[in-house]
């Protein structure tokens, strides 16, 4: 039986990041990037947790290791739904969101509705 | 100058000496390499005769966020006064190797590399403390960077002023309608801060935005 390579890709729903803190969100990102998976987040990260995941990102790259991670989000939308308008709060709709080591992941293209990306099997 | 703007001028600095008022603090921001330095360096010298910091083709060559405050532009009859903060070019990733690639040794590689992540994390610290955003995009470059969504993300769920500059114009291969239809939300102005190009343009939106 010949043994099958590749890479493991975790498309994770709205549900279950929704169930996290945004400081366990960025803690289960890293974790699970930094053991070489890609990740799909069906919703994305708000943009401050987007902007935390950066800043732990730079703390734990180190020479000839962690690199950093690839990240590719839609731009977020305004919710321009009722409930939005009266709420009047958090009307961010993030969208989805791939995240992968620096170097496996590569954004080929990317615009405002398709992200076009190259992973690559080899470290 | 008219007596009514003296009077409006001094005035203005009147009251923000007996009520403490502070300078909108706006922050330069977007990626490595796309003139944020260049333009602060611009600003400063059209309005203070001095400097920010210097400018290379490496990437992260401004790698400490840099503040200079009480900066007074003058434009179309009205005037601003905003402290500056130039902040070095955010990533995703940084490898020691590329910097090797634009011929450092692998010791000032390294100490670059790492610079720069301290760098990263500085900026998105002052992302917190800031009253608007000038976000600087590579005009040459395509527009749909996570720093630039990230960073215009984070401008809108604080609902704070952003201005977009489309900057290196002068390059033949410029595109600002690209950086105009990536992001029509937001105002944009497009110039070159190396040459000065349409440069007055920028700041009456500057002072449209943070005025």
């Amino acid at each position: 039986m010949i043994a099958m390579q590749g890479f493991q890709m975790d498309l994770v729903s709205e549900h279950r990041l929704s169930q996290m803190s945004p400081v366990e969100k960025v803690r289960f990102i890293i974790d699970e990037v930094k053991s070489g998976k890609i990740l799909v987040l069906e919703k994305g990260l708000s943009p401050e947790e987007e902007a935390s995941l950066i800043e732990m990102t730079m703390t734990l790259i180190e020479p000839d290791g962690f690199s950093g991670i690839e990240m590719e989000s839609y731009p977020s939308e305004m919710d321009t739904s009722f409930l939005g308008k009266i709420l009047k709060k958090n009307t961010l709709k993030t969208r989805l969101t791939v995240i992968g080591p620096a170097d496996q992941l590569k954004t080929l293209k990317k615009d405002r509705n398709m992200i076009s990306a190259l992973i690559s099997t080899n470290k | 100058m008219g007596v009514i703007t003296s009077f409006k001028r001094n005035f203005s600095d009147l009251f923000k000496k007996l009520f403490n008022k502070q300078n909108a603090r706006i922050g330069i921001y977007g990626p490595p390499n796309a003139g944020k330095t260049t333009l602060a360096n611009r600003i400063l010298r059209d309005w203070t005769g001095d400097a920010m910091g210097s400018v290379s083709n490496v990437a992260h060559e401004t790698r400490r966020a840099r503040r200079r405050e009480g900066v007074t532009i003058n434009t179309n009859g009205s005037s601003i006064t905003l402290d500056i903060i130039d902040t070095p070019g955010l990533a995703t990733k940084i490898d020691f190797h590329e910097f090797m690639e634009q011929g450092m040794d692998e010791a000032e590689s390294k100490r670059r590399a790492k610079e720069a992540t301290e760098g990263v994390i500085e900026a998105v610290k002052w992302l917190e403390n800031l009253d608007g955003v000038i976000l600087v995009m590579d005009a040459t470059e395509d527009p749909f960077t996570q720093v630039n969504v990230t960073v215009i993300g984070n401008m809108e769920a604080r609902d704070l002023p952003l201005l977009i500059v489309a900057n290196k114009v002068d390059l033949p291969e410029a595109s600002p309608s690209t950086i105009r239809d990536a992001f029509p939300q937001h105002p944009m102005v497009s110039i070159s801060a190396l040459e000065g190009k349409n440069i007055e343009t920028f700041y009456e939106e500057l002072a449209k935005r943070f005025g």
